[in-house]
């Protein structure tokens, strides 16, 4: 509140004009006010027009005309994925990349950790740092980066590991792993920093009091570290969960969107939304992705409220 | 149970010399306390014995085995953090359990349940077993950490300032409580504080350890009553200790420009001979001085009430005589005022006299 007298005008005193100064909670919105505009704009507007349109029939590619272009349908566009046998190729495909790239990154990004939080050498800090650099690049560079390591003809990835010529692009059958590879070579250093900053926090006298108790470095591990650096992991998860399953640019940067791509949910609503131009379809794919991603980070934010207590 | 022995032991940090060359027993059942002032070397000394530190020079001896190669869990120690170390997310009774799942001590579901309720009633948490230990209060948790010490009777029982993170009420009980442990269990105890009415209270004996040197080892009482130094003079005993610079005159001590004199005694006089003229350090517990309202005794001398600290059991007054303020402690029935003129006298017999060169007793 302002320390100035309240006066409906401005004040006029010796022929001078005192302007009354602004309240403060008048301030305040008018601060946020830009930011809410933008957000109503291009987030909250968005949501609920693509929710319409999930509803209806609508290209975006044709003209407006409202009663046949968009046109409501119900739910027949739900109904569609829902039943198409070819969909639920797709939800499984996607659901392996998550659990295969995701365990990946946590298993070895908590390992990498340990390992380097235990040693101490001279090159820590720099091996630290080189470590995270995959996760500082634009994800469409490592994409195309690693199309050419992938390349069978020339491509380092066979010369280096003596594989012979080995097709990790183009055949449907391999490239699923060769995305998941990527995304374990690029994402592992986050769950490592994530961990290195829980182990960080464990007091050294935990483990002086379990070293006097005769614990061995399994008990030690199981009792001290896990529970310890468990709600960072549980952050790192929810993190790197959400973020597989609506991959996009690395398979885009890697296979691309062609017939021999893996069918993943978000490479097929590239496809749908915007090749095919199935504006309302690919909103109701969307819906579902969305409800899908909730429903899991939900479960782990429910486990990480638990863990907090 | 096991006796321990430190023989010039020294621990070096980079510049800082945290021990320095000290040599210590601590007889078998002994509730041993070392003192000294945050800073002085106290829990390194500890974690040497623990094995968590590796000294730099000198052998650590349990029972008269050198155990300068040994692990920490192999010395079968036990150590009581500051802080309470419990482990977060496991219950009072896997906490107490802990200590004896290793593998190797062979024991069973029904053997580690007996300890536990065992060591949970000498302790009275029984009730808090089955809680969780992030929702116990600091003096509980500190008996759990407690509870997981005794729980595998150790050979020693080492203790890092146990209490130094509760309120006073709950330090007075646990001080007891401990007491009450060491002459139930008889174990031996190495117990570390800053708090010299802890090592008063609970310590068979007391090592005064300062700048890591030990300064002084007795029993609570020889510590109190013939400190050996000025530090120890200063550093045991509250409120703390008068002390005064006086030099010799004849038969008498003189404190400043005549501003007190006390006679002293033949035998003092005899022994101080050699010190007649020279500067000293007269200390006088604040329980020495004698304060009346009236003039009772001829060496009495005058002196004004400065300010006074309310104790409930007795006063502490702060008296005033030129430059100089002394402390005594008082009944509570004297009630005197700020201002109030009042005689003290000192008691000569119970006076410590230290050398200002060396700060040792003479």
């Amino acid at each position: 509140m302002s320390i100035f007298k309240k006066s409906k005008k401005n004040d006029t005193r010796n022929g001078q004009v005192y302007y009354r100064p602004m309240r403060d909670i008048t301030l305040l919105r008018l601060f946020i006010l830009p930011t809410i505009i933008l957000l109503i704009v291009i987030n909250v507007f968005p949501l609920f027009w693509s929710l319409f349109l999930s509803f209806s029939r609508y290209s975006a590619k044709m003209p407006n005309i409202w009663g046949t272009n968009p046109r409501m349908i119900g739910t027949i566009n739900y109904s569609r994925i829902l039943t198409d046998p070819d969909m639920w190729i797709r939800f499984i495909t996607t659901a392996k990349y998550v659990v295969l790239s995701v365990g990946g990154e946590m298993i070895l990004g908590f390992g990498l950790a340990l390992l380097i939080f235990r040693s101490d050498f001279k090159a820590k800090g720099l091996i630290t740092t080189l470590l995270v650099l995959p996760m500082t690049m634009s994800p469409v560079i490592v994409g195309l980066m690693w199309q050419l390591f992938y390349d069978p003809n020339w491509g380092t990835f066979n010369y280096l590991l003596g594989l012979g010529r080995i097709d990790w692009v183009s055949d449907p059958a391999r490239n699923l792993y060769s995305i998941v590879i990527v995304d374990i070579w690029m994402w592992t250093p986050f769950v490592m920093l994530l961990s290195i900053a829980g182990l960080s926090a464990i007091p050294k006298y935990l483990y002086e009091a379990a070293e006097i108790d005769r614990a061995s470095w399994w008990l030690k591990f199981r009792k001290i570290t896990l529970p310890m650096v468990y709600p960072l992991l549980l952050v790192a998860l929810i993190f790197r969960t959400i973020e597989a399953f609506k991959i996009f640019d690395l398979p885009m940067g890697i296979v691309g969107r062609g017939a021999v791509a893996p069918r993943l949910l978000s490479l097929h609503l590239y496809n749908v939304s915007f090749v095919t131009w199935k504006t309302s379809y690919g909103s109701a794919l969307g819906y579902i992705m969305l409800i899908i991603i909730i429903a899991t980070t939900s479960i782990f934010i429910k486990y990480l409220n638990k863990a907090k207590q | 149970m096991a006796s321990v022995r430190l023989a010039s032991l020294t621990k070096i940090f980079g510049q800082v010399t945290a021990i320095d060359n000290i040599d210590l027993e601590i007889d078998d059942r002994e509730f041993f306390v070392l003192l000294g002032p945050t800073g002085a070397g106290k829990t390194t000394t500890l974690r040497l014995v623990a094995g968590l530190e590796k000294p730099d020079q000198g052998e650590v001896y349990l029972d008269n085995v050198s155990v300068n190669d040994v692990s920490p869990a192999l010395r079968d120690v036990a150590f009581v953090f500051q802080y309470y170390t419990l482990y977060p997310h496991y219950t009072v009774r896997q906490n107490l359990e802990f200590p004896l799942k290793p593998k190797f001590r062979r024991l069973s579901k029904s053997e580690i349940d007996a300890k536990v309720s065992e060591v949970a009633k000498i302790l009275h948490i029984e009730s808090l077993l089955e809680r969780e230990t992030v929702n116990l209060s600091g003096g509980e948790m500190q008996r759990v950490a407690i509870g997981r010490a005794i729980v595998r009777t150790p050979k020693v029982f080492l203790m890092d300032e146990p209490l130094s993170n509760l309120d006073a009420k709950l330090r007075e009980e646990m001080r007891r409580e401990l007491t009450r442990l060491h002459l139930d269990l008889g174990f031996t105890f190495f117990y570390v504080t800053h708090d010299q009415i802890e090592a008063m209270t609970m310590g068979d004996r007391i090592a005064v350890l300062n700048q890591g040197k030990i300064l002084q080892i007795g029993t609570p009482d020889k510590i109190y009553n013939s400190p050996e130094n000025v530090f120890v003079a200063k550093f045991v005993g509250s409120p703390t200790i008068n002390l005064l610079e006086a030099s010799i005159e004849t038969n008498t001590l003189v404190v400043g420009k005549k501003t007190l004199v006390c006679t002293i005694s033949e035998t003092q006089r005899n022994s101080l001979k050699k010190y007649s003229k020279r500067e000293l350090i007269l200390g006088i517990r604040p329980e020495d001085i004698e304060v009346s309202r009236e003039k009772k005794k001829a060496d009495s001398f005058k002196c004004t009430v400065y300010f006074t600290q309310s104790m409930g059991v007795e006063d502490i007054l702060n008296l005033r005589i030129d430059d100089i303020v002394l402390r005594a402690v008082v009944p509570p029935k004297l009630l005197t005022g700020i201002g109030d003129t009042v005689y003290a006298s000192i008691n000569m017999k119970r006076s410590h006299l230290f050398d200002p060169k060396t700060n040792k007793r003479l």
